[in-house]
C-alpha cells in the first residue's frame, strides 16, 4: 500500500512528464485526460463552428436545442449513434468497417506528444515534431481505404484527391517544419531539438517566438506551414475531397451514422492536432506572452489571472444573455439552463483564481488560447474562401509553397549560421 | 451504371487516349446532386477528372404545362407558367399576357405597363441574386448566398403585400392587372432601390476580386458568340460572349423602350463575364426601376377585355427578355376560348445545349461552375 501510495505521489514531486518519468499510472490518467478534454473541445467546436458561421452569415444558427443552441452537438451525437448503420452491399467489408478507426486513431494519438506545459505532456519524444507529423499522415490512409472500399465514384474520386493533396501539401508541410528546428539549434552549443518540449524551451530561451525569429523568415515559414495545414485537415478553401457541391460527400459519401461520426471527430482532432504543431512550433507553445521581458512575480500574478478572467468573461456573457432572454414562460427552462451554465462558467472561474490552481493551470491556459485563435480562423476561412479547383490547389502546392519552404529554409539555414558565428550582426 | 450505358449511348468522338489502358469513368451526376440545380442529371465521361464528355438527361420535373394549354382557357392558363421558371414567374406572366394580348389585338393601358416593369424588374433582381448565391455555393463560397437571400427578401416583401404571393405571383392578367398597387407601394420600391444599392457593392466586394474566385470562374466555360447563336443561346450567356442582343432594346416590349439603360457585354465568354454581364445587369435594373418608379402615370390598369376571351384564329409569337434569356410563347388559336396549341421557348432548356460545348475538356468542378453559370431552373427545362 505504502509502495503503491509513493509510485502515485512519486511523480508529483517529479518535474518531468509522466512518460519521461515512466510512470505508467500518471501516463494513463493523462492519456484519459486528454482525451476527455480533446472530445470536449471537438463538442465545443462543433457548436462554435455552426454559431460564428451563422452569425458571418446573417443567420443565427441553431437556437433549439438548450439555450442558444448549447445542447445541440449533443442532440447531433445521440441521432448519429442511434442512426442505421448502413453498409453498402459492394463494399469492401473489412477495409470499410477499419477506415474510419484508422482515420480516428491517427488524429488522436498525435496527441501523445503534444506539450500543453512544460510537464502536462503524456510523453516526450527526442523525436516529438517527426512522431506527429508521421502519424498524422497515416490518417491519409484510412481515407483512401473508405473511399476505395465504399466502392462508388463518388468516394472513390473524393480519396484519389485527397490523397495527392495530402501528399503534396505534407511536402511544403515539412519544409517549413524543418526551418523552424533549425531554429532551435541556434544558440551557443550549436544544437537543436525536435522534441516538442524541447521546441518550446528553446523559443523561451531564444527570447522570441519563432513566428518573428530572423524576420521575415519564421514569420513565412509559419504562413507556409498556415496554409499547408489547412490542406492537410481537408478544410476550406482546400475541401475538395469532401467538395460539397461537387462530389456530394467525398470520400465519406457512403458512411452513416456512427462511423460517419468518428470521420467527423477525426477531422476535428487533426485540425486542433495540426494548429497545436503550429502553435508549439512558430507561437510558443505554453508560454504566455513575454515570458522574458514581462518577469518577476508581479507580472506572473497578472498573467496567471487570466484563465479565471477569460471564464468569468464567457460566464458574464452568459448572464447578459440570460438578461435578454424572451419573458415568455415557454422559455422558462431554457432562461433557467443558460443561468446555470453561466454560473458553472463563474465556478470555474473562482477555481480557477485558487493560487494553487491557476498556476499549474496557466500554461495550459496559453496554449489552449492560441490553439483556439486557429480554430477560430479556421472557421473565418470556411465563412470566406470559394474552393480551389484540383489543379490550382496542386499548383499552389507545388510551385508556390514548395519553392517558398525550399528558399526559406536555405535562408534560414544561412542566416542562422551568420547570426551565430556573426552575432554583432543581429544582436549588436 | 450498366443502366446508365444502355440509357445513353455516349458515343462521342472520343480524342486518342493519354494513358495505356486508362479506363474512362461514367459517372451519373444527378438527379439527386446538390449542384445540378434540382432534378437535372448528368452522365459525364470521364478520364480522371477531365471531362471527355457529358449528356444532359431531363424530364425529371416534367408536368406537360404545354399540353394543359390545351384544356384551359387562356385565363386559366395564365397561373400554370408561373410554375415553369419559378424564381422569375412575374417574368413568365408577362411573356403570356403579352402573347395574348398581341393575338387579341389590345394593349395594357399605360399605368399597367409601368407597373408590370417594376414587377418584372424586380423579378430580374430577384432571379440574379438566387442565381449569385447558389453559383457562388457551388463554387464554395457559402457566405454570398445568405447574403442574397437576405436582400431578395425585400423584394418578395414587396410581391406579397402587392398580390399576396411571393414566388408564383401570378401578378399580371391579359389586358393589365388585377390590382392597383397598394398604398406605398411607390416608398416601398424607392426604399428597396437604396437599400440594394449597397448591397450589390457588398456581393461584389466578396467575389469580384476575389483570387480564388477568380481562379475558377476565369477561362471557365469558355464559349464564342458564334457557338451561342448556332445553339440559340440567348441572355446574359450570349451576351457575355460579345453579342449585345437583348430583347428589351432589340425588340421592345412592355414600354422598355421609354427608359435609359445599357446592355452590357463581355469579351471572353467565360464563367468571369457571365458573372459581371449580370452583376451589372442588377445595377442596370435599379436604373430602370428608378425611371419607372419616378414615372408611374395615373389612369386605368386594365384594358377592356371581353369577359370569355375568343381570340381570331391565327397565330402568334412573342418573346421578352427573361432573367435567363429569350421566353417566347407561340400560340395558335382556333377562334375557341382555349388555345389550339401553346409551345414555350424557355431560355434555360435552350441554354443548357450549350453545356457539353463548355464542359468537354474541362475538370469536374467546372462542369459545377457551368451549371451554375448556365444559371438553369429545371421548373423550365422539363415543364
Amino acid at each position: 500500500m505504502q509502495e503503491l501510495l509513493n509510485y502515485i505521489s512519486s511523480y508529483l514531486s517529479s518535474d518531468q512528464t509522466p512518460g519521461g518519468a515512466g510512470n505508467f499510472l500518471w501516463a494513463l490518467i493523462y492519456i484519459l485526460l486528454v482525451f476527455a478534454g480533446l472530445s470536449v473541445a471537438v463538442i465545443a467546436m462543433n457548436w462554435l463552428e455552426r454559431k460564428i458561421l451563422a452569425h458571418m452569415q446573417v443567420r443565427l444558427g441553431p437556437m433549439r436545442v438548450g439555450p442558444h443552441g448549447l445542447l445541440q452537438p449533443f442532440a447531433d451525437a445521440l441521432k448519429l449513434l442511434l442512426k442505421e448503420d448502413i453498409m453498402p452491399d459492394e463494399a469492401d467489408k473489412l477495409i470499410f468497417w477499419v477506415a474510419p478507426f484508422i482515420v480516428t486513431l491517427a488524429a488522436f494519438t498525435v496527441f501523445v506528444v503534444v506539450p500543453f506545459g512544460p510537464t502536462h505532456a503524456i510523453t516526450d519524444m527526442n523525436i516529438g515534431i517527426l512522431f506527429m507529423l508521421g502519424v498524422s499522415s497515416l490518417s491519409v490512409l484510412g481515407i483512401v481505404m473508405a473511399g476505395w472500399a465504399s466502392n462508388s465514384h463518388y468516394p472513390l474520386i473524393g480519396a484519389l484527391r485527397s490523397s495527392a493533396q495530402m501528399v503534396s501539401y505534407e511536402v511544403a508541410m515539412g519544409l517549413a517544419v524543418v526551418s523552424a528546428i533549425l531554429m532551435t539549434s541556434l544558440n551557443q552549443q550549436g544544437t537543436g531539438t525536435l522534441s516538442m518540449i524541447g521546441i518550446v524551451e528553446a523559443q523561451q530561451a531564444q527570447g522570441t517566438w519563432f513566428v518573428f525569429k530572423l524576420f521575415p523568415l519564421g514569420l513565412i515559414a509559419f504562413f507556409i506551414f498556415a496554409v499547408a495545414m489547412v490542406a492537410e485537415t481537408n478544410r476550406a478553401p482546400f475541401d475538395l475531397p469532401e467538395a460539397e457541391s461537387e462530389l456530394t460527400a467525398g470520400f465519406h459519401t457512403e458512411y452513416s451514422g456512427f462511423r460517419w461520426s468518428l470521420f467527423f471527430l477525426a477531422e476535428y482532432s487533426a485540425m486542433i492536432a495540426v494548429s497545436s504543431i503550429a502553435v508549439t512550433l512558430w507561437m510558443g507553445g505554453w508560454l504566455r506572452p513575454f515570458p522574458n521581458a514581462l518577469s518577476g512575480s508581479t507580472w506572473n500574478l497578472v498573467f496567471s489571472l487570466f484563465p479565471g478572467i477569460t471564464f468569468l468573461f464567457l460566464a458574464g456573457m452568459c448572464f447578459y444573455s440570460t438578461a435578454r432572454m424572451p419573458k415568455h414562460p415557454y422559455f422558462r427552462i431554457q432562461t433557467a439552463g443558460l443561468a446555470i451554465f453561466g454560473a458553472l462558467l463563474a465556478l470555474i472561474a473562482l477555481v480557477l483564481f485558487i493560487p494553487a490552481v491557476r498556476v499549474r493551470i496557466q500554461d495550459i491556459y496559453w496554449f489552449c488560447i492560441k490553439v483556439a485563435a486557429f480554430m477560430y480562423l479556421y472557421i473565418w476561412y470556411r465563412g470566406t474562401f470559394p474552393r480551389y479547383r484540383f489543379d490550382q490547389l496542386m499548383k499552389v502546392g507545388w510551385k508556390i509553397l514548395l519553392p517558398m519552404g525550399l528558399g526559406v529554409l536555405i535562408l534560414t539555414a544561412f542566416f542562422g549560421l551568420w547570426s551565430t558565428t556573426h552575432t554583432n550582426l543581429w544582436h549588436p | 451504371m450498366t443502366d446508365s450505358k444502355t440509357f445513353s449511348p455516349l458515343d462521342l468522338d472520343t480524342p486518342e487516349k493519354p494513358y495505356l489502358d486508362a479506363n474512362e469513368l461514367v459517372i451519373n451526376m444527378g438527379p439527386q446532386h446538390p449542384a445540378t440545380h434540382g432534378v437535372l442529371r448528368v452522365i459525364l465521361r470521364l478520364d480522371g477528372e477531365k471531362v471527355l464528355g457529358l449528356e444532359c438527361v431531363i424530364g425529371y420535373l416534367h408536368r406537360g404545362v404545354e399540353k394543359i394549354a390545351e384544356n384551359r382557357t387562356y385565363t386559366m392558363f395564365n397561373p400554370y407558367v408561373d410554375r415553369m421558371d419559378y424564381v422569375a414567374a412575374v417574368s413568365n406572366g408577362l411573356g403570356y399576357c403579352e402573347a395574348v394580348e398581341k393575338l387579341l389585338n389590345v394593349e395594357a393601358p399605360p399605368r399597367a405597363q409601368y407597373i408590370r416593369v417594376i414587377l418584372t424588374e424586380l423579378n430580374r433582381i430577384a432571379s440574379h441574386q438566387l442565381w449569385l448565391g447558389t453559383h457562388a455555393l457551388d463554387i464554395g463560397a457559402i457566405t454570398p448566398l445568405f447574403y442574397t437571400f437576405r436582400d431578395r427578401e425585400e423584394i418578395l416583401k414587396i410581391f406579397e403585400k402587392y398580390c399576396g404571393a411571393r414566388l408564383t405571383t401570378h401578378a399580371f392578367r391579359i389586358g393589365g392587372l388585377q390590382y392597383e398597387t397598394y398604398n406605398g407601394f411607390e416608398q416601398d420600391v424607392k426604399n428597396f432601390i437604396s437599400f440594394f444599392k449597397p448591397k450589390i457593392d457588398e456581393y461584389e466586394e466578396l467575389l469580384t476580386t476575389n483570387r480564388i474566385w477568380l481562379e475558377r470562374t476565369k477561362g471557365v466555360g469558355v464559349i464564342s458568340g458564334k457557338d451561342c447563336i448556332a445553339l440559340g443561346v440567348t441572355g446574359p450567356v450570349l451576351r457575355a460572349s460579345g453579342v449585345k442582343w437583348d430583347i428589351r432594346k432589340a425588340q421592345p416590349y412592355a414600354n422598355y423602350k421609354n427608359f435609359e439603360f445599357e446592355i452590357p457585354t463581355g469579351a471572353s465568354g467565360d464563367t468571369y463575364d457571365r458573372y459581371m454581364v449580370r452583376m451589372i445587369e442588377m445595377r442596370q435594373s435599379v436604373r430602370i426601376l428608378e425611371q419607372a418608379v419616378a414615372g408611374i402615370p395615373e389612369g386605368p390598369i386594365m384594358a377592356k377585355v371581353p369577359k370569355v376571351m375568343k381570340p381570331p384564329v391565327g397565330e402568334v409569337y412573342h418573346s421578352i427578355e427573361a432573367p435567363k434569356g429569350e421566353l417566347g410563347y407561340f400560340i395558335v388559336s382556333d377562334g375557341s376560348t382555349q388555345p389550339y396549341r401553346v409551345r414555350v421557348r424557355p431560355p434555360s432548356f435552350v441554354n443548357l445545349q450549350a453545356l457539353d460545348l463548355m464542359c468537354r475538356g474541362q475538370l469536374v468542378a467546372d462542369v459545377i461552375a457551368v451549371i451554375g453559370t448556365l444559371d438553369i431552373v429545371l421548373g423550365e427545362v422539363d415543364r
